[in-house]
């Protein structure tokens, strides 16, 4: 039975993906809704970091003096003034390294 | 620009976003394992549903015996987010055929949507701009199945103190940076993670979808004001 539900489950997930992709028709969206989708990911993100960095596992608000907020600052920084994924992405996992082996 | 050449630019530009995949496809192998899925079960999973949360969310609710209905919001209501992303797609993919849609749906992504839809939104004159889809897309699917193998057959070769899952937020956090020095995109981040934060416990993991259509709403206001302004 347990299979049944993963096809389903597979369904489902494919049906997300697929169903605006078939049926909108770009034509039919005004300029506004077409607007508002070029902030997308300036929407989704947000809330898949924020939980991410501020919350520990139990869903509570982490202390200020947890290294992931800080590494996250540094990424920050970094990625604000270089624009650069990777360098963002490294920076802020190297910093987290250097709070958690050599600073705590 | 040859086909061939836009999916090679599409592998290369989603390179550095593939960072988290491998430590968080090993973390799903370990897990699916341990909660006794079987190997086979936990793998086929990593390619019938292809969502890294969803999946880490399907297998502790079967354990934990939880009903076929919860099971199901819960994939639906995490992978609600692509609606939006194929919104955004849906602009670019207008003239592709039923293959290549359902090639492309199959293969959607965060990040493969991040990378791609700034490419074809910049390329919208190339009629092969697609490939850079397939090439982000296929990198990301491969290296998804590689690594729940791993986590299934080696178990936790990456140690735990590395603290690797917090490459997750920071990727998402370098899929935003070029939006940080406009300030109506900043608000619209700042409502967005507040209210993620506010409606994290709420059940089905609804507050990512819940905290895209407050910060889109937002977003509409600011461009209506937006417009006022501009008269």
């Amino acid at each position: 039975m347990i299979w049944f539900w993963i096809f389903v489950a597979g369904l489902i997930t494919f049906f997300t993906r697929y169903s605006m992709i078939a049926f909108i028709d770009p034509s039919i969206l005004s300029k506004n809704t077409k607007k508002v989708l070029t902030y997308v990911p300036s929407a989704v993100f947000p809330a898949i970091i924020f939980p991410a960095v501020f919350l520990n596992s139990k869903g509570l608000l982490v202390s200020i003096e947890n290294p992931q907020i800080w590494a996250f600052m540094i990424a920050l920084i970094i990625g604000f003034f270089f624009k650069n994924i990777l360098l963002t992405i490294i920076s802020g996992l190297l910093s987290f390294w250097l709070f958690i082996f050599w600073l705590s | 620009m040859k086909s061939i050449a836009i999916f090679q630019k599409g592998i290369v530009d989603v390179m550095p976003l593939t960072i988290p995949v491998v430590p968080f496809g090993i973390i799903y192998g370990v897990i699916g394992v341990e909660m006794g899925l079987t190997p086979f079960m936990t793998f086929a999973m990593s390619f019938i549903i292809f969502a890294g949360s969803s999946q880490i969310a399907f297998s502790q609710l079967f354990v934990a015996g939880a009903s076929p209905l919860v099971m199901l919001g819960s994939v639906a209501a995490i992978n609600s987010r692509h609606f939006l992303y194929g919104a955004v797609l849906s602009q670019y993919f207008n003239k592709l055929n039923f293959n290549w849609r359902i090639l492309l749906s199959y293969l959607m992504t965060d990040q493969a949507f991040s990378v791609s839809s700034s490419y074809l939104k910049n390329n919208q004159n190339k009629i092969n701009a697609h490939y850079h889809m397939l090439g982000s897309g296929l990198t990301l699917w491969l290296l998804w199945q590689i690594s729940t193998l791993a986590g299934i057959f080696l178990g936790n070769i990456v140690p735990e103190q590395l603290g690797l899952t917090f490459t997750i937020p920071l990727t998402f956090l370098a899929l935003i940076v070029s939006e940080l020095r406009k300030l109506d995109h900043v608000i619209v981040i700042l409502i967005s993670g507040t209210s993620s934060l506010v409606f994290y416990n709420y059940p089905y993991k609804i507050y990512i979808i819940l905290s895209a259509f407050i910060a889109l709403g937002v977003s509409y206001l600011l461009i209506l004001r937006f417009k006022e302004i501009s008269k």
